[in-house]
C-alpha cells in the first residue's frame, strides 16, 4: 500500500484569478474537459467518492437540451463544516467549477442547494454570485446560477431527496435507477457534485490533471480537506494530501490519547486505537468527506453510537420501513443492553439487522447507518453492554 | 397567531405559483412570522392551486418549517457529538434559567424558543447555537449568558 505520509497543502483555498481559469476552460471542448477530469482520477468529495468525470461523461451523453448543474452544499454529515469554510472564502471557485462543469455536460443552468443552517452567508454569497455573472458575461459565456435553500433536513443531502427538495416536495429519496445522470432535478438530465469537488474541477483547469495526480495515491488523488473536531488541541479545517493513515492523522491532531477516530461522521467508520497503523484514510481505506472526530480515553463510546443513533431515528425520511423502524430499533437496543434488559447476545441480532438496513434501505442514509453502529459495536462491545 | 393578509400573493409574485416555488414561499414566511399557521398553509395551497395536504405535508417534513407556535427569536442548541461532548447541557441549562422555559417551550411573551437541532456544521468552535440564522460559537454559561441578555434588550 502506498503512504505519502502527513503533507499540508494549500490548494483549495489558493487566492486565484477567475477570469483567466475560466477563460482556458471555456475554450477547451466538452471532450477536453471530460478527459482532463478521467485523467486527474478526481473522485467526489461530498464522501460517496464516484469518479467526476465519469459523472459529467454520462450527463454530457443525454441528448435532452435541458440539463443542470447541481452543487450540494447541504452539508449534513455531523462533524463536517468544510463547505461552508469553502462558501465562505472562495464562493468564485465555487461558482467557476459549476460553470466548468456546465460546458463539459452542455448544461446553461445550475442550482446550489445551501443548507438553511447556513442561510447567514446567503447575503455575502449573493453579492459574490452578481459579480461572478458579470464576469463570465464578460467572457461572453451564458451560464446562470440560482441559490435554493434547504430547512433543516439531513437527508437533503441525498442527492434525488435534494432534487425532490427543490421541486417543492418532501426530501423523499427517490429509487435509483434512473440516476441523476438520466434523470434528475425536474427530472432532466443531472450532474449533482459536491462543493469542494467543484472546486477541485476548477483547481484541474488551472494547474493541470498531471499536477494534480502528484497529489495522493492511485486510488485517491489530489488533496482534500478536512474537518477535524473532537478531543483535539487543534480543531478546525486542514487541506491534507490524501493517502495517509490514522495513525500519522493523530500524531498531528491526537490529543495523546486518542482511543479511537470517527472518519466520515455519523455514516461513517469508527477506527479503533489498534487499527490505526494499517488504516489508510481514502478510498483504499476508509474514505470520508472530510469528517474527522477524535475520541479520548474520557469518552465513552456507548455515549458516541447513542448520539449516533438518535440523529438517524430523527433524521431518517420515514419513506422506507427498513430505515425508519431499523433506526428506531437500533436506538431501543443499545440502550436494552445498556439497561441490562437484554443480553448482550441481542447485540448480534442488532448487527444483522444493520446487514439488513445495508440491503434494504432505499437510500445511502439507511444503508449507511451500519457502517457506524457495526464498526463502534464491533470494537468498543464491552463499553456497550457495561 | 398572525394574520397572513396579502403576504402570501406578494411572495407568489415574486417566486411564482410553480409548485418548485413552494419552499421559497415558506421559507420567506418563517422568516417574517417564525413559524407557520394552518391560515397560512391553506392560502399558500389556494394560490399554488394546490392541496393543503400537499403544503402541510411538505412543511412538516422540514425542521425549519415549523408549524407550531415559535417565538420571535428561536434558539437552537445543536445536540450532536462534539457539542455533546464540550459542554452542550451546560449551555441549555444556562438558556432555561435565563429565559425560565424548558426546551421545546416558547416564553409567554413570545419572544423566545428553546430547541434543540442536529449538527449545525460549527463541531469545530462548539458547543455552538443558531439564533434565527445567526451562528453563536464557542459558547461557555457567561457567554451566552450575555448573548440572550442582549436580545432580551431588543
Amino acid at each position: 500500500m502506498e503512504n505519502k505520509g502527513l503533507t499540508k497543502v494549500d490548494l483549495i483555498f489558493e487566492k486565484i484569478d477567475s477570469h483567466e481559469v475560466l477563460a482556458k476552460g471555456f475554450k477547451m471542448s466538452s471532450d477536453e474537459i471530460i478527459q482532463e477530469m478521467l485523467d486527474s482520477g478526481l473522485k467526489g468529495r461530498g464522501g460517496a467518492g464516484f469518479p467526476t468525470g465519469m459523472k459529467w461523461k454520462f450527463t454530457a451523453a443525454e441528448k435532452n437540451p435541458e440539463k443542470y448543474i447541481v452543487c450540494n452544499a447541504d452539508e449534513g454529515e455531523p462533524g463536517t463544516f468544510k463547505d461552508r469554510e469553502i462558501l465562505d472564502r472562495v464562493s468564485n471557485k465555487v461558482h467557476g467549477g459549476m460553470a466548468i462543469a456546465g460546458k463539459a455536460i452542455g448544461a446553461k443552468k445550475g442550482i446550489v442547494y445551501l443548507r438553511g443552517e447556513y442561510s447567514y452567508l446567503l447575503p455575502k454569497l449573493m453579492i459574490e454570485l452578481e459579480s461572478f455573472h458579470k464576469m463570465i458575461n464578460e467572457i461572453g459565456y451564458d451560464f446562470n446560477i440560482e441559490y435554493r435553500m434547504g430547512s433543516g433536513a439531513y437527508i437533503c443531502g441525498e442527492e434525488s431527496a435534494l432534487f425532490e427538495s427543490i421541486e417543492g416536495k418532501r426530501g423523499e429519496p427517490r429509487n435509483k435507477p434512473p440516476y441523476p445522470t438520466v434523470s434528475g432535478v425536474f427530472h432532466k438530465p443531472t450532474s449533482i457534485n459536491n462543493v469542494e469537488t467543484l472546486v477541485t474541477a476548477m483547481m484541474i483547469i488551472q494547474h493541470g490533471a498531471k499536477n494534480f495526480i502528484q497529489y495522493g495515491t492511485k486510488d485517491s488523488r489530489g488533496s482534500k480537506v478536512f474537518s477535524v473536531s473532537g478531543d483535539t488541541p487543534t480543531p478546525g479545517i486542514f487541506e491534507l494530501e490524501l493517502g495517509m493513515t490514522v495513525q500519522q492523522f493523530v500524531n498531528e491532531f491526537g490529543d495523546g490519547d486518542t482511543k479511537a477516530v470517527q472518519v466520515g461522521g455519523a455514516s461513517g467508520f469508527c477506527v479503533p486505537r489498534k487499527k490505526f497503523a494499517e488504516t489508510i484514510i481514502g478510498f483504499e481505506g476508509v474514505p470520508t468527506g472530510g469528517s474527522m472526530k477524535l475520541f479520548n480515553s474520557s469518552r465513552s463510546m456507548y455515549n458516541v453510537l447513542h448520539n449516533y443513533l438518535d440523529f438517524f431515528t430523527e433524521e431518517s425520511c420515514g419513506q422506507c420501513t427498513p430505515c425508519r423502524v431499523g433506526c428506531q430499533q437500533l436506538l431501543l437496543g443499545v440502550e436494552k443492553v445498556k439497561k441490562g434488559e437484554a443480553a448482550s447476545t441481542y447485540l448480534n441480532e442488532l448487527m444483522k439487522l444493520a446487514d439488513t438496513m445495508k440491503i434494504a434501505a432505499k437510500c445511502g442514509l439507511g444503508q449507511s447507518v451500519g457502517n457506524a453502529f457495526k464498526s463502534i459495536v464491533g470494537n468498543f462491545k464491552e463499553e456497550i453492554i457495561y | 397567531m398572525y394574520q397572513v393578509g396579502d403576504l402570501v400573493k406578494e411572495l407568489s409574485d415574486k417566486h411564482g405559483h410553480a409548485r418548485e416555488s413552494l419552499m421559497p414561499i415558506l421559507q420567506a414566511i418563517v422568516q417574517k412570522h417564525n413559524y407557520l399557521t394552518d391560515e397560512a398553509m391553506v392560502e399558500v395551497a389556494r394560490v399554488l392551486d394546490i392541496s393543503a395536504a400537499e403544503v402541510y405535508g411538505t412543511a412538516s417534513f422540514y425542521t425549519f418549517l415549523d408549524t407550531q407556535e415559535k417565538g420571535k427569536y428561536v434558539i437552537r442548541v445543536c445536540k450532536t457529538i462534539t457539542c455533546s461532548m464540550k459542554g452542550k447541557s451546560d449551555i441549555i441549562h444556562t438558556i432555561e434559567e435565563i429565559l425560565k422555559i424548558k426546551v421545546g417551550e416558547t416564553t409567554p411573551d413570545k419572544q423566545f424558543s428553546l430547541i434543540e437541532t442536529n449538527c449545525i456544521g460549527w463541531c469545530h468552535k462548539a458547543p455552538a447555537i443558531l439564533i434565527n440564522e445567526l451562528p453563536y460559537t464557542e459558547l461557555t454559561p457567561e457567554k451566552v449568558s450575555e448573548i440572550i441578555k442582549d436580545y432580551m434588550q431588543k
